[in-house]
């Protein structure tokens, strides 16, 4: 199996005690580079504000679906392109902005996955599952832009 | 991040996920699973004691998989949800597809 390329990591800002508050990622249009990429920023997030449980979870969860959404229909898996990702830590919440440089979509148009005719679907859960996990889920205009909140607790 | 293949003693093959099922790993498992199916296994308990995380794309390999399985006349069934990805198969209503018992070890002996 090849090895994926990097997920390129930088930290913007650090508190008194070292934790980063602020940083991003750089994450090739690699389905194969998800894994890798929720691991740093949930090793990050390790000493913020969120359980072990929904660090574990939820914030690891979320992030793959917006990032797997990210590559697949914003970068359209070419590889040559980067997702772009910034975490913010702060004692109320983490904030996860994921930017692909794709067109956008309407969130509004995606069907319910969970309709009759649809739940035995193999795909089309990913924006579903997202706003169960986390508080908050905002887009820009454009729709290339996902910000994911995750208060503390 | 593995899947380990076991056959056990009634021929039902158990496979732990272990650490993820996500978009960057399931076609691994979806080639175990079916290779096993092709060698005439029918009988299949995912086993996730030991998964942390599920992400839209594991549970599409599953539906996918439990639908090759059926056609063949066999059956899939899944264990060790914790509360969390329990939760999960709920809010997507998968869990009304799927057979989910307590342990690998219940699941095994209800086929």
């Amino acid at each position: 199996m090849a090895t994926p390329p990097a997920v390129r990591l930088v930290v913007r800002r650090r508190g008194r005690d070292g934790q980063p508050l602020e940083f991003s990622l750089a994450v090739p249009s690699d389905l194969a580079c998800v894994g890798d990429a929720v691991e740093l920023v949930a090793e990050q997030c390790r000493t913020g504000p969120l359980s072990v449980r929904r660090l574990a979870f939820n914030l690891r969860t979320a992030l793959a679906e917006a990032l797997t959404n990210a590559i697949a229909y914003g970068s359209r898996h070419d590889a040559a392109k980067s997702v772009h990702v910034q975490v913010e830590v702060t004692v109320r919440a983490v904030t996860i902005h994921v930017h692909d440089v794709g067109d956008g979509f309407n969130p509004a148009a995606v069907p319910d996955p969970t309709i009759p005719a649809n739940v035995a679907k193999e795909d089309g859960r990913g924006l579903f599952v997202l706003r169960h996990l986390v508080d908050q889920v905002t887009f820009n205009p454009k729709g290339n832009v996902i910000c994911l909140t995750l208060r503390a607790g | 991040m593995s899947f380990n293949l076991r056959k056990d003693s009634k021929g039902v093959v158990v496979v732990g996920v272990d650490g993820q099922l996500i978009v960057g790993n399931r076609q691994e498992l979806k080639q175990k699973v079916l290779e096993a199916l092709e060698g005439g296994a029918k009988k299949f308990v995912i086993d996730f004691s030991r998964t942390g995380y599920i992400d839209s794309s594991g549970l599409g390999v599953l539906v996918s998989l439990s639908k090759k399985i059926r056609e063949q006349g066999g059956d899939l069934r899944l264990a060790g949800l914790n509360e969390d990805l329990q939760t999960l198969f709920e809010l997507t209503k998968l869990d009304t597809l799927f057979s989910i018992l307590k342990t690998p070890e219940e699941a095994v002996a209800a086929f």
